[in-house]
């Protein structure tokens, strides 16, 4: 399949940076993720032909690892962690409030396509619980009100994007 | 490698450096409990039952995963490692439901074992089992999914072992279950290997389940009677209302030349031995039908008319056809009776393999034949034709886990792209039926290229092949039935001059190789000897017919002519498998014993319902000339073994079967002198007796009888009858010196891993997997790892 030419200069250059092919499985499903939205049942079949591995051994990566998906997500991924310090300082009720102000449930997306929900485990940002994760960026200290802010930041950016 | 002292359990000892601390355990005599762990596959240190002390180390190491090292000091039982242990167990059977009452590895389950050892009943999980409802992922395999305590030996034998890669696991933590490749069904080669290897009720037999218990079963071990491999599959039995029947199939005893491995047919196709449309009642023919009748009127009839067409136009008038299926024994007893009783040397069987042309190639070399263990053991490996995986498939296992395990060289030559090549260190495609002009080039024609090179395979890479075999030692050289009379000869010649070369010739049937070696050939007695000489067999039987008899081929034309009065059929379909007109055989008498009216009983005359080899005892020879025993495990009333019919209908024409059967020779042979410092101890008495080929033999059915003239006189068979017995193959050499014969005589079975010739036609678990994939469209094969 054709992937973008950015794909192939990162995939060629990390293929010799192990001892075995296999282990440039992880970072090239991420990279493919990136650009595809989600890991398609061509790129599986791509991946295990250039790697020498089954379908199977594939998808039992992937399965492994939440942060791929084999399923279309929204534009943005809001990732609410729930884990102990952001619970103790209010993640739950962030994720409630993504939940009722997109709409949505855990791992749901929006109608527009634009937002997808998820209830993750620590993302590492303890020190400034309660904090997300949308895609890359990280946004800490949330309160409702400025988790209200930051999906409107998106959406902002998504309308400039169109009218540009 | 350097021995490292260390301490086990207060013990001192030494092991060699770069063993496991599990296995170093069990060497000592300890056992350290593991599921995960399974010798010959790689590590996973999953299960953490084999958690163990070792000084100066904070925490409690897994001894599957730990390399001992010099000083260390291991305690492997402690409150603190049992109380470890026995957390492991509480938290397997967190989701683990106590259905042992019905589950089918009840009674011989690994986690049972444990939770009996380690006394974790009680538990201090009060959440709700997650349950599932099992899924069947192809005919033989079915997954209960909460049952499995993810081990990942499954995975691995499948993927490791198999090179089949069709498991693996999904999803991880609480979440993890094992997954098959597509979806919701297996595509792979259906070997049961996973079923077997399962240490839990996970993985079941579609061909066993919920039928029994393991300890309502009797567990007998034999030679399986499908390929030409000769792996042991144990079958375990159970009365019947017809006899014994044979309930299951599997590989719980390890020690016989396949280790680990069984393949679908030695696993579940037994199954054809209570097909309902078995014969289990002599038939004759009466008005043009077969007609039920009792042994007693079949063998008056038979005997009559044989001594009849005997005596009034000689023995050259009646063919006899063997089987590439049944015993040494038989196989041995029936040529004899031909030559012997009935007097002529027309005598054959569907030939598979070129042995004659093998036993002339060798003819003067020793040690040149390679056992299926050497395979394993081989520092090298060359594969020309034949497609092992398919065809051969315990002969693939060793080749593949020989280059896994011991990264042993190997080198294929295959008109098709087969799957060995993946183990390959090169693999030469070469045009279909080049085979002999690639022998050519090996022996340093280089005007051969032309025909060889192909845009598969350059010229450089069939030359840097050349060179590397040229550079190897001790080579194993396994060839197919492409490889026939002079081109054979080429290739031995070749291959010899490589040190230490040892050879394979690939035969299809399970007792291909036996039947050869037997002598069920027109112009050759036992041990590849033409019958022009054979000086042995001539004084021992009292004088035997000089000319050559008739090929089956030449039998059919006699039979048109008039001249062939009749024919014998043992265990053989010569009507559909060289494709015979049936009327040629029309003005004939023929007799044949099978297990099913087949083609062939269509000509038949009188039809004898045979046992097969699960139902009898004697011995086989694989193809590569591993002699091994049958044990009877089965018993369908109403048939007879091969042997006993034979003896039968030569007592029945009125000769003397003790010069054909040499039995009662125990009686005399032991006088109690042999007693000794054994006296008053019966069974190791006649362990001692048996050992030494001196157990009494009291009826003519008894086929050790005729093993002890075997072993007396055919070339290569001398070989221990005491280990022999103890259930240990024997490797024989192939003797005599054999003779080049037409090759068209010999058809290849072309059998896959699905199909078993007549036995396959009759067995369910077959028939369900190639009815399952017919189902499907046709898939490529999978990738390697």
């Amino acid at each position: 399949m054709k992937l973008s030419d950015q794909f192939e200069q990162r995939f060629h250059a990390m293929i010799n940076h192990y001892p075995t092919k296999r282990s440039v499985l992880v970072p090239s499903l991420l990279y493919a993720q990136d650009e595809l939205g989600y890991l398609t049942d061509e790129l599986i079949a791509e991946m295990a032909q250039r790697l020498d591995l089954t379908d199977l051994e594939i998808r039992n990566v992937i399965s492994y690892y939440s942060m791929l998906t084999t399923q279309p997500r929204g534009k943005f991924n809001v990732q609410v962690c729930t884990n102990i310090a952001c619970m103790l300082r209010g993640g739950e009720e962030i994720l409630d409030h993504c939940k009722r102000k997109l709409g949505i449930g855990h791992k749901g997306t929006t109608r527009d396509g634009l937002f997808s929900l998820e209830e993750v485990e620590c993302i590492g940002a303890c020190s400034w619980a309660p904090a997300a994760q949308v895609n890359y960026d990280f946004h800490e200290n949330l309160t409702p009100e400025r988790m209200n802010e930051v999906l409107q930041d998106y959406r902002r950016k998504v309308h400039q994007q169109e009218n540009c | 490698m350097a021995d490292v002292n260390i301490t086990l359990d207060g013990k001192k000892l030494t092991a060699p450096a770069g063993t496991l601390l599990i296995e170093a355990c069990k060497n000592a005599g300890i056992e350290v409990p593991s599921f995960c762990y399974y010798p010959g596959f790689s590590l996973q240190g999953a299960c953490r039952m084999c958690l163990v002390k070792i000084e100066k180390v904070p925490k409690l190491q897994t001894a599957c995963t730990t390399v001992i090292g010099e000083g260390m000091i291991v305690t492997t039982d402690s409150p603190e490692i049992h109380q470890a242990r026995k957390s492991m167990v509480e938290l397997l059977l967190g989701n683990h439901p106590l259905d042992c009452p019905v589950c089918d590895a009840g009674g011989e389950c690994e986690l049972q074992d444990m939770t009996f050892a380690y006394g974790a009943a009680e538990s201090k999980y009060i959440d709700i089992k997650n349950h599932r409802e099992e899924q069947q992922w192809s005919p033989v395999v079915y997954f209960d999914r909460p049952r499995c305590i993810l081990c990942y030996r499954c995975v691995r034998v499948c993927g490791e072992g198999m090179d089949v890669w069709a498991l693996g696991i999904q999803n991880r933590g609480v979440a993890s279950v094992i997954a098959p490749n597509k979806e919701d069904h297996l595509e792979c080669e259906e070997c049961g290997m996973c079923i077997d290897i399962c240490p839990v009720g996970a993985l079941t037999s579609g061909a066993y389940r919920y039928k029994t218990r393991p300890w309502e079963m009797k567990h007998i071990d034999t030679t399986c009677t499908h390929c030409g491999d000769g792996c042991r599959t144990t079958l375990g039995v159970r009365r019947a209302d017809t006899g014994i029947e044979i309930v299951r199939g599997d590989n719980r005893d390890k020690s016989g030349i396949n280790g680990d491995f069984l393949c679908i047919k030695g696993r579940y196709a037994f199954d054809f031995v209570d097909n309902e449309q078995r014969i289990k009642q002599p038939l004759i023919r009466k008005d043009g039908r077969l007609t039920p009748s009792s042994w007693e009127e079949a063998f008056e009839l038979i005997g009559r008319r044989f001594a009849e067409i005997c005596g009034r136009e000689g023995g050259r008038a009646i063919g006899v056809i063997g089987s590439s299926k049944t015993s040494n024994e038989e196989n041995y007893l029936l040529q004899k009776f031909a030559r012997v009783v009935l007097g002529t040397n027309n005598i054959d069987h569907h030939r598979t393999g070129d042995f004659p042309a093998f036993a002339r190639a060798l003819a003067g070399k020793l040690d040149a034949t390679a056992s299926m263990r050497d395979v394993f053991k081989a520092p090298a490996m060359l594969v020309i034709g034949n497609d092992p995986t398919n065809q051969h498939p315990l002969l693939a296992w060793q080749i593949r886990n020989n280059v896994r395990l011991h990264r042993s060289r190997l080198y294929v030559i295959n008109s098709q792209p087969i799957k060995l090549r993946r183990q390959a260190t090169a693999f030469a495609h070469i045009p279909a039926g080049s085979e002999a002009k690639l022998v050519a080039l090996l022996a340093g024609d280089d005007s051969v290229l032309d025909v060889l090179v192909s845009e598969n395979t350059p010229r450089e890479a069939l030359l840097s092949l050349r060179d590397r075999l040229r550079g190897e030692q001790n080579l194993v050289i396994i060839f197919g039935a492409e490889l026939r009379g002079e081109e054979m000869a080429r290739l031995v010649k070749v291959g010899s001059a490589v040190s230490g070369a040892k050879f394979v010739c690939l035969g299809d049937y399970a007792n291909s190789r036996g039947a050869a070696d037997m002598g069920l050939y027109p112009d050759l007695l036992p041990g590849y000897l033409p019958v022009t000489q054979g000086k042995t067999f001539r004084e021992e039987w009292g004088g035997l017919p000089d000319a050559p008899g008739l090929t089956i081929p030449q039998m059919v034309d006699a039979a048109k002519a008039g001249q062939l009065k009749a024919l014998y059929v043992v265990g053989a379909n010569p009507v559909a498998r060289f494709n015979i007109d049936p009327f040629a055989f029309a003005k004939s008498f023929v007799v044949m014993q099978d297990m099913f009216l087949t083609e062939t009983a269509l000509i038949a005359d009188v039809v004898l319902p045979g046992a097969n080899a699960y139902e009898k005892s004697g011995t086989f020879t694989n193809t590569c000339g591993d002699l091994q025993l049958l044990r009877k495990a089965g018993e369908v009333t109403g048939t007879k073994p091969d042997f006993e019919i034979i003896v039968r209908i030569a007592e029945r024409m009125g000769f003397d079967v003790r010069k054909l059967v040499p039995f009662g020779g125990g009686m005399w042979a032991d006088m109690g002198q042999s007693r000794g410092a054994q006296s008053g101890e019966a069974d190791r008495h006649s362990v001692w007796l048996e050992a030494h080929g001196l157990e009494t033999k009291l009826s003519p059915f008894d086929p050790m009888a005729i093993l002890d003239e075997i072993q007396r006189l055919v070339p290569g068979y001398h070989v221990s009858r005491r280990t022999l017995l103890s259930g240990t193959d024997q490797h024989t050499r192939i003797g005599g010196p054999g003779i080049l014969h037409n090759p068209e005589l010999i058809v290849p079975a072309n059998d896959d891993l699905f199909t078993s010739g007549t036995l396959g036609r009759y067995s369910r678990a077959l028939n369900s997997v190639l009815e399952n994939q017919r189902r499907k469209p046709v898939e490529t094969e999978v990738a390697a790892d």
